[in-house]
C-alpha cells in the first residue's frame, strides 16, 4: 500500500505488489504513518488507562500492588530457606525488587504488541488508521507500568539504604534496551500469534520460564554453563548490567550487554517492518 | 482536475479460503512472499480458495454517488474494506485522488465505561483529528448528536440510537473527497435518518465523491444516482438507480426460481407460465399502467372438473402484494388429458418501478383439492417510469389511483378551542 503525496492532489494506490518492491517510499510511508500516530496513541493511552481504574475505588493504588505482591513472595520463599541465591551485595529485597520490576519491562514489551491489536481487532478490521498507534500506546502503558513500579523500587532502596552512583543514568539506556529489545519480540510474534493462536496459549509458559533462566531472582551465574546461558539468552546480559549499573557495581558482562543491544536493534527493525508488512495480510485471514 | 476520476477500480480481485487451516496457512507464505518481494500467486486459486471479488472495474467522478448492492457475500463489503485500505486486492490495482473518509464502523474506539465527552476525543483520534480540532468541533458535534446533557454520563449507558447518533456525529466533521458509507442509514429513528440524507444529499452537491452500500433499495434510490450491481463476486450491472435496482431484484426472484410443491399423484399440473404484452409479444419488461398478459399451459394425467388456478403477485422487498384465482372472475375450466392452455390479462399494471413475480397454484374445485403450486413460476420487472423518494411523487410498490381536490375549511371547535 502507498500513498503518493507528489503534486497538489493526495494519490493513493492500491496494488498487490510488495511495498519492498520500491524501499525508498516504504521509508517514506513508515515515518509518515509514525509521525501520525503519535496523536492517536497518546489518546488510546489515556483511554486504556482511564477505563482501567475508573470503575475502582483504590484507582491508581492498583498499579502497585502486582509488584509488591511479587516482591513479597520471593522474600518470603528466600527467608523460609526454600531456595538460596548465593551472596548479593544489596539486600535481597532490593535486589529481587530491581530484578522483577527490569524483567517486566521486558515482558510487557513483548507481549504489549499483540495485546493491543487484540483488544483493537474490530477496530482494525473496519477502520483505517495508522497501526503504528497501537504499538505506541502499548509502550506508553509499559512506561506507565514501569514508572509506578520504579518509584516503589526507589522507594525501597532508600528504607534499606542503599545508594546509586550516576550509573544510574546508564541504567536507564539499559531499561530502554529491555524494553526495545522485549517490544522487537513481540512485533515479530504478532502476525503469526493473530495466524496460529498456538502462540497466545504458549506464552505465558514460555515467559516463566524465560524469567527462571534470566537472572532476575538471583545473580548472575559465575561457573561456565551459566555462562553459556548468558550468552545464548540476550536477555539475561541487558538485565544483570542495567541491575548492576543501578545499585553502583560493575557490571560483569558488559561485552554481551553490548552484543545483546545489537541484536535488539536488529530484531526492533526486523519487527517493526515485519508488524507493517505482514498485519494487513493476517487481517485479512483472521476477518473476513 | 474534474475531469480525472476520484475513484479508479480497475480488475480487481480478491481471494478468500473457506477452510480455516488452509487459509492459516496461506497466510503465513503470503507473509514469507511479502517479506520476501516475491509475487503473491494473485492470478491462480489454491486449494479451498475462492473468489470474493473476481476482475471487478469502475470510475467514480466528483459528485457522484454510486450505491453498492448485491446479496450477502456479493462482495459489496470486501469491495468497500479495499477502497478504505483494509483489505489489498490480490491482482488489479484501485487508485484514490483524494482523501478519503469511512462511515463504516461508527465510534471506533469508544469504551464504553468513560464519558460521551472523553470518547468523543478518542473517536475523533481514530478518525485523524487532532485535540484542537475536536476542541474547534465540540459543540457542533454535541449538537449534531442531539445530546445535550448525557455527554458526561459513560457511553455504557448510552441507548443505541444514542450511541450511533455520536459516532455519526463525529464522523460528520470528517472533510474528505471520497466517502465510504457501510449501511448506517439503517440506524437511527426517522428524524435522524432525515438528517443524515440532508447530509449526504450536502455532500453531493460539494462536489464529493460517495460510495454507498447498502440492502435498502428505498435509501439507495434516495441518495445515488448510479448503481453497480455485485453478484457472486463479479460486476453484473453499473447504470441507472431504477434498472440497476430492478437488475438486483431480479437475482432475488430468480433465486426462488424453481421451487416446486406437487401433490403425490396430482392428475394435473403447471407447465409453465409465460408472459407477453398486449401485442401478444413475449415480454419481461414492462411500465406502470401497461398491460400484462399471461399464458399458463396446464399438463393433465386425469381429468380435473371445475378447476382454479390462483394467481400470487409477489415482490422480493414485501412478499404477496395481491392475489386473484380464476372463479373471482366467474371463468371456470375442466381439463382433459394430455393438457390445456388458458390466458389471464392484467390491464393497467397498477405497480411501481421493481421486480415481480407470479406464483400460480393449481386446485381443483374443493377447498382441499391442491394440485400444484409453483413459486415465481413468471418474474417480470417494472422499469418506467421513474419514482421519486422525497415526497413530491410516487413510490414504493403500488400506484394507487387518487385525485386531489380543495374543499370548504371544516371550523371544527374542539381543535381550534385551544
Amino acid at each position: 500500500m502507498a500513498t503518493e503525496t507528489a503534486s497538489q492532489p493526495l494519490v493513493t494506490v492500491y496494488t498487490p505488489v510488495s511495498p519492498f518492491a520500491e524501499p525508498r517510499r516504504l521509508i517514506r510511508d513508515i515515518r509518515r504513518d509514525f509521525s501520525a500516530s503519535t496523536n492517536l496513541a497518546w489518546r488510546l493511552f489515556l483511554r486504556n488507562l482511564n477505563s482501567r481504574y475508573r470503575q475502582t475505588l483504590l484507582g491508581y493504588v492498583w498499579a502497585f500492588v502486582p509488584p509488591i505482591m511479587t516482591t513479597a513472595v520471593f522474600v518470603y520463599l528466600q527467608r523460609s530457606g526454600y531456595f538460596s541465591v548465593g551472596s548479593v551485595q544489596v539486600p535481597y529485597v532490593v535486589f529481587v525488587l530491581a530484578g522483577l520490576v527490569l524483567w517486566q519491562v521486558f515482558a510487557d514489551a513483548l507481549i504489549a504488541p499483540l495485546r493491543m491489536v487484540q483488544q483493537s481487532i474490530a477496530m482494525l478490521s473496519k477502520v483505517n488508521f495508522p497501526r503504528e498507534a497501537l504499538i505506541l500506546a502499548g509502550m506508553g502503558e509499559v512506561l506507565f507500568s514501569f514508572v509506578v513500579r520504579a518509584l516503589l523500587l526507589g522507594a525501597v532502596m532508600v528504607v534499606y539504604g542503599v545508594t546509586s552512583g550516576w550509573t544510574i543514568v546508564a541504567s536507564i539506556a539499559g531499561v530502554a534496551a529491555l524494553a526495545g529489545f522485549g517490544l522487537a519480540l513481540g512485533l515479530l510474534l504478532t502476525p503469526i500469534a493473530l495466524l496460529y493462536h498456538d502462540v497466545g496459549q504458549g506464552l505465558p509458559f514460555v515467559l516463566q520460564l524465560w524469567m527462571f533462566l534470566t537472572p532476575v531472582i538471583y545473580p548472575a551465574p559465575q561457573s561456565s554453563s551459566g555462562l553459556w546461558l548468558m550468552l545464548l539468552n540476550p536477555t539475561a546480559p541487558l538485565l544483570d548490567t542495567t541491575r548492576a549499573w543501578l545499585f553502583g557495581s560493575t557490571p560483569q558482562f558488559l561485552g554481551l550487554c553490548y552484543l545483546s543491544c545489537a541484536v535488539a536493534v536488529l530484531a526492533f527493525v526486523a519487527g517493526w517492518l515485519v508488524y507493517r508488512l505482514a498485519l494487513p495480510i493476517v487481517m485479512d485471514r483472521v476477518i473476513t | 482536475m474534474d475531469h480525472q476520476p476520484t475513484v479508479v477500480v480497475e480488475q480487481v480481485s480478491k481471494k478468500y479460503c473457506r477452510r480455516l487451516k488452509h487459509s492459516l496457512w496461506y497466510g503465513l507464505r503470503d507473509i514469507a512472499a511479502e517479506l520476501t518481494g516475491q509475487d503473491r500467486h494473485g492470478e491462480a486459486l489454491r486449494p479451498n480458495e475462492f473468489f470474493a471479488l473476481d476482475s471487478v472495474s469502475f470510475e467514480l467522478r466528483r459528485g457522484e454517488c454510486v450505491g453498492l448492492i448485491g446479496h450477502n457475500g456479493a462482495g459489496k463489503s470486501t469491495l468497500l474494506k479495499m477502497l478504505n485500505g483494509l483489505v489489498r486486492p490480490d491482482k488489479g490495482r484501485i487508485v484514490l485522488r483524494g482523501r478519503v473518509g469511512a462511515l463504516i464502523e461508527l465510534g471506533a474506539g469508544f469504551s464504553p465505561i468513560l464519558s460521551g465527552r472523553e470518547n468523543i476525543y478518542i473517536n475523533g483520534a481514530v478518525l485523524g483529528f487532532s485535540k484542537r480540532e475536536i476542541d474547534a468541533k465540540f459543540d457542533e458535534i454535541v449538537d449534531f448528536a442531539e445530546l445535550g446533557d448525557a455527554i458526561d454520563a459513560p457511553v455504557q449507558t448510552y441507548s443505541s440510537g444514542m450511541y450511533v447518533r455520536l459516532g455519526f456525529a463525529v464522523a460528520a466533521q470528517l472533510d474528505p473527497d471520497i466517502f465510504l458509507v457501510d449501511e448506517i442509514l439503517a440506524v437511527g429513528d426517522i428524524s435522524f435518518r432525515m438528517k443524515c440524507f440532508q447530509f449526504f444529499l450536502d455532500l453531493k452537491k460539494e462536489g464529493k465523491t460517495i460510495v454507498v452500500v447498502s440492502h435498502n433499495m428505498i435509501d439507495i434510490n434516495r441518495v445515488c444516482d448510479r448503481v453497480v450491481v455485485l453478484d457472486c463476486a463479479k460486476k453484473i450491472f453499473d447504470g441507472s438507480v431504477p434498472s440497476g435496482i430492478a437488475t438486483y431484484e431480479s437475482l432475488s426472484v430468480r433465486r426462488g426460481d424453481g421451487t416446486q410443491q406437487r401433490a403425490v399423484n396430482a392428475a394435473a399440473w403447471i407447465d409453465k407460465v409465460r408472459l407477453f404484452d398486449s401485442a401478444g409479444n413475449p415480454c419481461e419488461q414492462f411500465t406502470t399502467g401497461e398491460e400484462l398478459v399471461a399464458e399458463v399451459n396446464l399438463v393433465a394425467q386425469s381429468r380435473v372438473t371445475d378447476a382454479r388456478l390462483i394467481v400470487h403477485v409477489m415482490t422480493p422487498s414485501l412478499g404477496t402484494l395481491g392475489s386473484f384465482a380464476s372463479p373471482h372472475k366467474g371463468f371456470a375450466f375442466d381439463i382433459e388429458p394430455p393438457g390445456l392452455g388458458l390466458r389471464f390479462r392484467m390491464p393497467k399494471l397498477p405497480l411501481l418501478i421493481g421486480s415481480y413475480s407470479l406464483t400460480v397454484s393449481l386446485y381443483g374445485s374443493g377447498i382441499k383439492d391442491f394440485l400444484h403450486a409453483h413459486t415465481h413460476a413468471a418474474t417480470f420487472s417494472i422499469v418506467a417510469p421513474a419514482v421519486d423518494t422525497f415526497g413530491y411523487g410516487v413510490c414504493h410498490a403500488i400506484n394507487f389511483e387518487h385525485a386531489w381536490e380543495l374543499v370548504d375549511f371544516d371550523i371544527e371547535k374542539k381543535s381550534l378551542a385551544s
